[in-house]
């Protein structure tokens, strides 16, 4: 008879170095879902989780990037074979956490998928389309490529709690990037379902670490980290009607010291102006790679040419 | 040095079921063909593999209809992101698969076991996945006659004639691009070597591709012949040999069909006296002898400064000594059979004129298999550029042998071919590689490597080696409209 048996709760946990911490501050915090039901109690990462989490990033750097274009593209494929494969799942958490329909949260959940698939496919071909061999006038061999920037610090989109998270994340990790991403504050589940696709498929240790928890004590300390080359301020934009829990100016202000390159939330308007800054809609495939792009160094190689 | 006897490490030929007879694959289903059959051989056996049914000229005419009403009625209407998971999947299957593959590659083809396992079917799969991530994203592949950020549109329907030397590479090659641009295609295998392609349509069907995107005819050039001339095709593919080019270029010539041909080589691989010697010999032996010299690319034509040359055959004779020869299905086998007799008797041929026209011929000391057709690594030396042994194609395990003094004449020597599909050179001196390529008329040039192929990597020849490329962006552009 239903309800004769007590479903088996989930912990949620922080995803760093591939394995599953709780937060070394002993903290965690409610998520709800949209309806206001109790769904977790989520880690509630501080600032040494934070930078555990560069640590880790950065140490998975060199493998990541040295891999073969090919190599990251087949594994980011197989994350998306392997979120097909927990698709009710998801679909359940997306709509829990964002009140959508069923049939929205499962179109939601598609799209997510087909976006892994999207980049995937672009992993061997943005040196193709970026690159140049270019004829300078002189007998030199002259070719720029597009190289990982390093280490990405992302903040998830707050609204879109699993497609708007995959649209920010693929994009850093396809070129060899590895980051460090904070959730959604009050939709992370989604989230740590991801991270435990991310961590039963090919995905290296290290390459992306997820923390949950609150903006206003992590964001900060990842904007000015020495160790953190760039940052996605997406998810410094509020819920629609919410309060910002953090400016993403000063963030910005927060990574200018250590010129740390960052990519500011969609919108027109500047930081202190109330409707400055928008989460985009995510469902439409990208127009081009250009958050790839954001993520990339060009380098440039010469070389002499002579009998 | 003591010597270590190699232990025989066959590979299993469980893992493919070979049937009796095969049908041609139209319109999703395998059916008979109307111009009888042939009988595929294992050429190091002898042993006839399966007996294939021959496409008549009728047979093609279905499946070009079943391709242009799989085109019509699903392919074209398709979301680019769809068609790229079908070959995704494709991609995916040919991985899962790949071991039965490469068995059944080198049960039809000859070729060593360990060369289709870890060469041929990786790089297939690496083809399907590559193209896939393409087929959502063409507009961004800056390619030729559409404004930017416009899609390109597809011919329609492909004809696709491959060799026999790579039959499941050359088929990826063909297929991958033609399917993620959106056209479908009829595809007709050598008569040599049709299996795989047969293999292939079964993983079509675990694909789920729609029936008729993709049709194989099996047959001869009569077969060929056939698709190329049938006007309901838009585009004709072709890899082989020079002559049947020839043909093709001419059958083709004042209609509006395009056409892209990859066809013979007489590649120079070029040594220079400050190279790193003994990893040049592996590139000169990997040039010549990667699949039993049967490589339009292969490095056929060694050139060595003269002030090294004897250094070079002496390390290059030694290395060669210990080529292992024989049974393809053996794991420890580097050159495995010829693959036709009528193939045979053209390398003998071609070589027995070195004899006579002067040039000094060295065979490599192994022990032929009785049963199946095999030609010893061969090298000739004094060997003149006049000689037919340094102009014509051998597509064989034989490497003719000149020197030269200066980076110019390396340069006139290399070029004086009416080929121009892929050259080497080999040097410490960066400077000098960009050079040399710069000035070498050939479509693809390995520095300090040999043979390397890659599915973002344009391939294709200059000169008589045919026009078109394949692979990379510049491939893409071969499978749509140029407006």
């Amino acid at each position: 008879m239903a309800g004769s048996r007590l479903a088996v709760a989930r912990t949620a946990k922080l995803y760093v170095r591939g394995a599953f911490p709780r937060s070394e501050s002993g903290r965690s915090y409610v998520v709800t879902s949209h309806d206001g039901t109790f769904l977790a109690n989520a880690a509630r990462a501080s600032r040494k989780d934070a930078r555990d989490a560069v640590t880790a990033a950065r140490g998975a750097f060199a493998g990541w990037s040295g891999a073969t274009a090919y190599n990251r593209g087949q594994v980011l494929f197989r994350v998306a074979e392997l979120m097909e494969g927990r698709r009710d799942q998801f679909v359940r958490e997306v709509a829990d956490a964002e009140g959508a329909a069923a049939d929205d949260a499962a179109a939601l959940v598609d799209a997510a998928i087909d976006r892994w698939v999207w980049y995937a496919g672009w992993s061997d071909k943005i040196a193709q389309v970026a690159g140049a061999a270019n004829p300078v006038a002189g007998p030199y061999f002259n070719l720029s490529v597009p190289e990982p920037t390093g280490v990405v610090a992302v903040l998830a989109p707050q609204r879109s709690s699993l497609l708007g998270l995959v649209s920010v994340l693929a994009p850093v990790i396809v070129s060899g990037n590895t980051t460090i991403v904070l959730a959604s504050r009050t939709r992370p589940l989604p989230a740590v379902s991801l991270t435990e696709v991310l961590a039963t498929s090919d995905v290296p240790a290290g390459v992306v670490n997820l923390l949950t928890g609150y903006p206003a004590e992590v964001a900060p300390w990842l904007a000015s980290h020495e160790d953190v080359d760039a940052i996605d301020l997406a998810g410094a934009v509020p819920l629609p009607g919410d309060e910002p829990e953090v400016s993403w100016g000063d963030l910005e202000a927060a990574a200018a010291p250590t010129l740390t390159r960052v990519l500011r939330p969609a919108g027109d308007g500047p930081a202190d102006a109330p409707d400055g800054a928008v989460e985009p809609d995510w469902r439409p495939t990208p127009d081009g790679p250009r958050r790839i792009l954001t993520f990339t160094e060009t380098k440039t190689v010469w070389h002499p040419k002579g009998r | 040095m003591p010597g270590f006897e190699y232990a025989p490490a066959p590979e299993s030929r469980d893992v493919v079921d070979v049937r009796g007879s095969y049908g041609l694959y139209v319109g999703g289903e395998f059916v008979d063909g109307g111009a009888g059959s042939l009988k595929t051989v294992n050429p190091a056996t002898e042993e006839v593999l399966a007996e294939v049914a021959v496409a008549s000229a009728d047979d093609v005419d279905r499946a070009v209809r079943a391709a242009r009403k799989a085109y019509e009625k699903t392919w074209s209407r398709l979301p680019g992101a769809e068609r790229a998971k079908y070959l995704f999947r494709i991609a995916r299957i040919v991985q899962e698969r790949a071991r039965e593959l490469a068995v059944l590659e080198t049960l039809d083809n000859g070729k060593p076991i360990k060369e289709s396992r870890d060469v041929d079917v990786p790089l297939v799969a690496a083809h399907f996945f590559y193209h896939a991530g393409w087929a959502d994203k063409l507009e961004w592949a800056g390619l030729p006659g559409r404004a930017p950020g416009a899609t390109p549109r597809p011919h329609g329907v492909v004809g696709q004639v491959i060799p026999w030397n790579f039959p499941l590479l050359m088929l990826a090659w063909k297929v991958a691009p033609a399917l993620a641009t959106g056209n479908t295609v009829v595809l007709k295998p050598a008569e040599t070597t049709p299996l795989t392609a047969l293999l292939f349509a079964e993983i079509c069907e675990q694909a789920g591709l729609p029936p008729g995107v993709v049709n194989i005819v099996t047959g001869a050039g009569e077969t060929g012949a056939a698709l190329v001339r049938h006007p309901g095709v838009d585009k004709i593919a072709f890899t082989g040999s020079t002559d049947v080019g020839r043909q093709i270029a001419k059958t083709l010539a004042g209609t509006r069909v395009k056409a892209t041909l990859e066809l013979g080589g007489k590649a120079a691989n070029i040594v220079f006296d400050d190279a790193a010697l003994d990893q040049a010999v592996e590139g000169i032996v990997n040039g010549i002898f990667f699949n039993q010299g049967h490589v339009c690319c292969a490095g056929s034509r060694l050139l060595v400064q003269e002030s090294v040359a004897e250094e070079v055959v002496t390390r290059l004779q030694r290395r060669l000594t210990t080529l292992r020869v024989g049974d393809p299905m053996d794991k420890n086998t580097d050159v495995g059979a010829v693959n036709s007799r009528a193939q045979l008797e053209r390398i003998t041929e071609l070589a027995d004129s070195g004899d006579a026209e002067g040039a000094h011929r060295w065979t490599a000391p192994c022990e032929l298999p009785d049963q199946g057709f095999w030609f010893a690594p061969t090298v000739f030396t004094d060997v003149a550029p006049a000689h037919r042994i340094a102009r014509e194609e051998i597509f064989g395990p034989v490497l003719s042998v000149m020197t030269f003094r200066t980076p110019d004449e390396a340069l006139t020597k290399a070029n004086t071919t009416p080929y121009g599909l892929s050259a080497g050179i080999w040097t410490e001196k960066g400077s000098r590689i960009l050079w040399m390529a710069d000035r070498l008329r050939a479509g693809v040039v390995w520095a300090n490597t040999f043979n390397r192929f890659d599915p973002t990597s344009p391939f294709g020849g200059y000169k008589e080696s045919g026009y078109g490329r394949e692979g990379g962006r510049h491939g893409l552009a071969a499978y749509v409209k140029e407006a």
